[in-house]
């Protein structure tokens, strides 16, 4: 594994958003901001898993836990850029619109992309958690002692 | 030993036919979509994920709505689904302490980190069947409060401070995995969760509540117990860099045994360990406590004979789909062995009864 660097950890962020997205949302955001451009394939999008692992005892020697299902492809657009895709699901349109992205945010169209479609992804991603975390915190204890009952 | 027999093509097409019309049920009621079964039947799609051993909740609503709700067949059917792709790779071990946690539990400290979260959980319901379900009508909005940011630490961790517990010490080495290469005796720890996380639920649970009641008793507490969603991170080869490639819900117990001490360690609590796919969390539990009852070699302890402490017992006989394989095959057409059988119990009588007479004469 090479060292992860600056330009490598950015797209390492939007490529793990674009891969969590709800159903649809990357691909209708996108066709919202502009016209798709033209691309031909590397790989075209293909349904497979990845085994999933965790550690016994949570740090320690790791187990194979089980398979999800993920779709990947890459694609190279006509200017040159290749993008690529690996997203949760059996979900090969939004494995298409997470490669253009890829590739786009390589271009000059970067900086609008990341506004009209990373930012707002993000955006309501955060939110959802953030809806489902304030559900848990209300159901969190507050303990107080009563009373002592040694005397 | 079965052997083909033809002629029941026809009864088979119609019995296949017949399947299909009671899957539907009365034309009058409306018809189950997936987005419900994945929606409210979410712990049953929880389960088929778990021990289908694939994590995708539209494919287990699928299986459970083809299966007529029978979730071992289910599970049969993810099982036979999974085989027909290809795999991508291998993650990252998943990090359980960055979980976002719906539910965190302690039964061994009150006043932890975090708190104690309830989140959406059967218990201190009272077990009554609620009639107002049987009608239609909107549910409130569950109530809202501001979260406080961060990791939620693991229990264990406080213990290990003290060096009161055993610690799970960090290692890489990559894990077997019984999908690829045949279950083998001995079963090194990585090997026994895999096979105990996508293990048949009511094994699990059988299992360990007799470990409870004295067979293997190591006296477990639940020192933890979280639901909730980790990242899934995996090393994408063509970039050279690991990205997310996904989300899982997942359920962790951990449980403080009793502790063990020799002449050169001090007494410390031991570990055991389940994790499950999906919110399982009776599973997850059970899970822990086989796990910590097979590792009686390692610790040191004896071997009572209890069916918990056997590897072999637990592993070879903890997978639905080998163990319904192979008890539902018993039903297809074995005339010819029957036929033989016959034989040889009509020969036996012959014998004998030719003896009863003979005695009877003398």
């Amino acid at each position: 594994m090479k060292d992860t660097t600056h330009d490598d950890l950015a797209r390492k962020t939007w490529m793990s958003l674009l891969a969590r997205a709800p159903e649809g949302r990357a691909a209708a955001l996108l066709d919202a901001a502009q016209a798709r451009p033209a691309f031909t394939w590397l790989r075209a999008p293909e349904i497979g898993t990845t085994m999933v692992r965790g550690r016994a005892g949570g740090t320690g020697a790791p187990f194979n836990l089980g398979e999800m299902t993920v779709t990947r492809c890459a694609l190279t657009l006509s200017t040159g850029e290749v993008g690529h895709a690996y997203v949760q699901g059996r979900r090969k349109g939004c494995a298409e619109a997470a490669a253009l992205v890829d590739a786009m945010m390589q271009t000059d169209a970067g900086p609008v992309l990341r506004a009209s479609v990373l930012d707002p992804l993000d955006a309501e991603m955060t939110a959802a958690k953030a809806t489902r975390a304030g559900k848990a915190a209300a159901t969190k204890v507050d303990f107080f002692t009563m009373v002592r009952g040694e005397d | 030993m079965y052997v083909a027999v033809k002629g029941g093509e026809r009864a088979i097409e119609n019995a296949h036919a017949w399947l299909a019309e009671e899957r539907r049920g009365d034309r009058d009621v409306a018809e189950l979509s997936i987005a419900q079964i994945r929606e409210q039947l979410s712990l049953a799609v929880n389960r088929v994920m778990a021990e289908g051993s694939l994590y995708d909740p539209d494919l287990a609503a699928l299986a459970i709505k083809q299966a007529r709700g029978d979730l071992i067949e289910a599970i049969f059917l993810i099982r036979a689904y999974r085989t027909t792709l290809p795999r991508f790779g291998a993650s990252e071990p998943v990090d359980t302490g960055a979980m976002a946690c719906d539910r965190r539990i302690s039964a061994t400290f009150k006043d932890l980190p975090g708190g104690q979260v309830l989140g959406p959980t059967f218990d201190y319901t009272h077990r009554l069947l609620d009639f107002k379900l049987a009608a239609e009508g909107e549910t409130p909005a569950a109530p809202s409060r501001v979260a406080e940011p961060g990791d939620v630490p693991h229990v264990t961790e406080f213990l290990n401070r003290e060096g009161l517990i055993e610690e799970a010490v960090h290692d890489d080495t990559p894990p077997p995995d019984l999908t690829r290469e045949p279950l083998e005796m001995p079963a090194d720890r990585a090997l026994r969760l895999q096979a105990l996380t996508r293990s048949d639920e009511g094994f699990a649970l059988g299992l360990a509540y007799s470990t409870q009641r004295g067979y293997a008793r190591n006296h477990a507490f639940v020192g933890e117990l979280r639901i909730g969603t980790v990242p899934v991170e995996m090393e994408i080869p063509e970039l050279g860099f690991a990205i997310d490639i996904g989300e899982v819900t997942l359920t962790e117990c951990e449980t403080v045994n009793q502790f063990k001490g020799s002449k050169t360690e001090p007494p410390q609590f031991t570990r055991g360990y389940g994790l499950v796919f999906g919110q399982t969390e009776r599973k997850a539990i059970s899970m822990a406590l086989v796990d910590r009852a097979l590792r009686w070699e390692e610790l040191g302890e004896d071997f009572v004979g209890a069916p918990a402490q056997d590897a072999e017992f637990v592993l070879y006989h903890a997978d639905n789909i080998q163990a319904t394989g192979f008890l539902e095959h018993i039903k297809l057409p074995h005339y010819v062995d029957f036929q033989s059988e016959l034989e040889l119990v009509r020969k036996l009588r012959r014998e004998a009864g030719a003896d009863q007479v003979q005695e009877a004469a003398e």
